[in-house]
């Protein structure tokens, strides 16, 4: 098979680290080479961050680049239009419709775009926008968007199955939290 | 068992395996997870030292006594340790001796692109330079081999790409390997007599390595098309292999330096045009270049900046993919001092006081960009202070009394103290200040010298900074509390217009530390609100200007998820919109 390439991108503490970490061990335990890029250090402090999770029978390079991305996943709504370009042309967009303001537009350097969706969708990338925050405190926390965006992204695996995406949570996730995020990734899947 | 491992931690799993017994290292990006990984293996005793040179000595200290030993940094730490490295390379080891360094092309963390490969030419040392965390574990452990055999220490090269992606590893079982000390005073002693004794066997060491090279299991070729010839080391393989897999050859290197030579020309005798793919300096190219090769490298490729796939497929004349953009401008989203962020209140002051502020190497940093711009040099670590010494030397009266230094606890203990000792020697009238947050913060929260833990969290020494300064000679050393406005105004001030030098200590840990208490999230009064934006001067990410139900127009609006009720905002407000939570 072809490489897949997967992109997680957000806000830097929005908790991206855990997802890809997750999606990681999944793909490894189905048997795929697999390989994941992370930014770590300057750029995680409030920045945009992206995380590349690529897999296949042999991956080679890292990163993803322009027009790769199968799916993108992503955690705020500024940075899935930022990412966009990244996406192949009949790639999907799994994304939180939750805002955050950059600095830019928080000192009025900056207009926040509107209507993202609807322009991304105008392109021809298909979009599939969800408020994952209001699921996440519905599940118990505001933190736990990654795993209703990863149970959303999970619906686009037609080949990994829903004990599969378990098993892989309760071994990525504290014990403490694991009903919690398994509660998450149920309402993000629908 | 197959694992999926960052390349750092690949490292780490390395070092275990080969019997490391002692990691002495420097926090950097993106070299700080290698020791932070290999701390969780009780068989190696890990530390943070104050800098790169103290940490790479230390390890040299246990590779003398007979002990397996690893240094790790980052490209410009290796800087601050060239001058052990330099001379380490004429005394050799006695147990192996690794000196793992990550270099950060793109500069996604770091404030050049310089390349560590440099160093190894210059110093004469082999260097291993892996392109994914399996090569990362494998060279780690070969990286000892190589030390003992040739009796040199050997340095691991990484790049963010390797040290930060995670790929699988195999890990396998550690063994034991250790010496016995023995004195052998022209080995060890460089003082000149010895020394010219010991440069011709390093000579001698780079030609035997130079044949090791040519048939070494780090570099290896991979026969395809031979239309196309490609050499190539680290991620730059990678690149190539998705591009182009075997429609091309290649020839990876993974010892490089130093660089193999008929094992090159044999290479390029088999293909028709010859490339060099490498980030960064055009330091393959040359050599090949020096042999007499037409070959294709940096004409078509760039030196600033990292690669990928469609940067190289663009200049190879492979195929590039591209996307599809929106039409509207995304704007920006950069780095930001955190909410709540003890640095911001003593930013903001100097900016009101219209300061000169030469600054230094981490968070803070962030103090120069908008809406703050507070800061205006950044060179390297432990600059500041000693910059500002030049500074007021320079312009006497016309500074002093408005220009400061601004560094942190871990780069002070880094390599400040020493510029701070020469403000008291050669006595410029400076004001130092040290942003003590308690912690090492753009890393990741490593322990330092002033924060009373070792890196394992465990209770250690604790150097006590106003102690320290007082032995200096300063007569004039204040600490403030940087949440308070007021008294960071005054004090400032004051400590300005003396005509001696001052240290003052912005003292607030960090708010990201795990023992910090928060106060509840500030509240606005939408009714006292007049949208003046004095509190937007301050580039708190939790305050934005938003209207809501009922508002004519924009009002200051705090994210309550975001807010640790620092209250700085609070003193900037002329109508007392502001109040602690619950009082709203």
């Amino acid at each position: 098979m072809a490489t897949k390439n997967i992109m997680i991108v957000g806000v830097g503490g929005q908790g991206s680290l855990l997802a890809s970490k997750l999606l990681g061990h999944l793909l490894l335990t189905r048997g795929y080479d697999v390989k994941v890029s992370e930014v770590h250090g300057m750029s995680q402090r409030g920045g945009s961050v992206v995380t590349y999770v690529r897999y296949g029978e042999k991956v080679y390079s890292p990163v993803i680049d322009e027009g790769e991305a199968d799916c993108i996943v992503s955690f705020e709504l500024l940075e899935a239009a930022r990412w966009m370009r990244f996406a192949k042309k009949d790639g999907v967009i799994v994304t939180n419709t939750q805002t955050i303001d950059p600095m830019p537009v928080i000192t009025g350097a900056a207009e926040y775009p509107s209507q993202l969706v609807e322009k991304m969708t105008d392109k021809g990338i298909k979009v599939d926008a969800m408020d994952a925050l209001t699921l996440a405190e519905e599940a118990g926390s505001a933190k736990a968007v990654n795993l209703v965006l990863l149970g959303r992204l999970s619906n686009y695996f037609d080949d990994i199955p829903a004990d599969a995406w378990q098993e892989a949570i309760a071994a990525c996730v504290p014990e403490k939290f694991l009903e919690l995020n398994k509660k998450a990734f149920a309402l993000g899947r629908g | 068992m197959k694992e999926l491992m960052l390349g750092n931690k690949a490292v780490a799993r390395g070092l275990y395996e080969a019997g490391c017994e002692f990691i002495s290292s420097y926090p950097g990006t993106p070299s700080t997870e290698i020791t932070e990984e290999a701390v969780k293996y009780d068989e190696i005793t890990c530390e943070w030292a104050p800098n790169e040179k103290v940490a790479m000595e230390a390890a040299f200290g246990a590779s003398l006594a007979g002990r397996r030993s690893f240094t790790g940094m980052k490209h410009v730490g290796l800087n601050v340790a060239a001058d052990p490295l330099y001379t380490m390379s004429y005394t050799g080891v006695n147990a192996g001796m690794v000196i793992g360094v990550a270099d950060d092309a793109g500069m996604h963390s770091s404030q050049n692109e310089q390349d560590s490969r440099h160093h190894a030419i210059a110093a004469k040392v082999p260097m291993l330079e892996p392109s994914d965390s399996a090569e990362a574990r494998e060279f780690a452990m070969a990286a000892f081999e190589l030390s003992e055999e040739f009796d040199t220490p050997v340095l691991l090269k990484m790049c963010t790409r390797v040290a930060h992606s995670q790929s699988v590893v195999e890990p396998g079982v550690r063994e034991e390997h250790r010496k016995e000390y023995q004195k052998d005073i022209a080995k060890y002693v460089m003082m000149p007599g010895n020394a010219i004794r010991r440069h011709p066997i390093v000579e001698e060491r780079t030609s035997k390595l130079a044949c090791y090279a040519e048939d070494c299991p780090f570099n290896r070729v991979e026969m395809g098309g031979k239309e196309i010839g490609v050499i190539a080391d680290s991620t730059s393989y990678q690149y190539v292999k998705e591009v182009f897999g075997d429609t091309v050859s290649i020839l990876k290197l993974g010892l490089v330096n130093p660089l193999p030579e008929q094992l090159i020309k044999d290479f390029a005798a088999q293909v028709d045009t010859l490339y060099v793919v490498e980030e960064l300096d055009p330091i393959i190219e040359n050599h090949v270049r020096s042999l007499g090769l037409p070959v294709k490298g940096k004409d078509v490729l760039p030196i600033c900046g990292e690669f990928s796939q469609n940067l190289v497929a663009k200049a190879l004349g492979g195929e590039a993919h591209s996307g599809i953009a929106l039409d509207d401008a995304i704007p920006p989203r950069p780095p930001v001092m955190c909410a709540g962020c003890p640095h911001r209140g003593l930013f903001f002051t100097l900016k009101k006081l219209g300061c000169t502020v030469l600054g230094d190497i981490g968070c803070y940093t962030l103090g120069a960009v908008a809406p703050l711009g507070a800061m205006e040099m950044t060179l390297c670590m432990g600059a500041s202070i000693s910059s500002l010494h030049g500074f007021n030397k320079a312009l006497g009266a016309e500074s002093e009394n408005k220009t400061v230094a601004v560094i942190g606890d871990s780069t002070f203990m880094h390599s400040g103290m020493t510029g701070l000792a020469n403000v008291a020697y050669n006595q410029s009238n400076s004001t130092v200040i040290i942003l003590d947050n308690s912690i090492t913060g753009m890393t990741g929260h490593q322990q330092n010298p002033t924060t009373g833990y070792n890196i394992k969290g465990d209770p250690a020494g604790k150097i006590n900074l106003e102690a320290l300064c007082e032995a200096f000679g300063f007569k004039n050393i204040r600490v403030i509390d940087p949440y308070n406005l007021e008294e960071c105004e005054n004090v400032i001030k004051e400590e300005l217009a003396k005509n001696e030098p001052s240290v003052i200590i912005s003292r607030r840990p960090c708010a990201l530390l795990k023992y910090v208490k928060h106060n509840p999230p500030i509240a606005v009064s939408r009714d006292k609100c007049r949208s003046c934006k004095s509190c937007m001067k301050i580039g708190c990410p939790a305050i934005s200007m938003k209207k809501l139900d009922g508002d004519e127009k924009e009002k200051a609006h705090i994210d309550a998820t975001l807010c640790v009720g620092c209250g700085v905002c609070e003193q900037l407000c002329p109508f007392d919109a502001f109040t602690e939570g619950g009082k709203a």
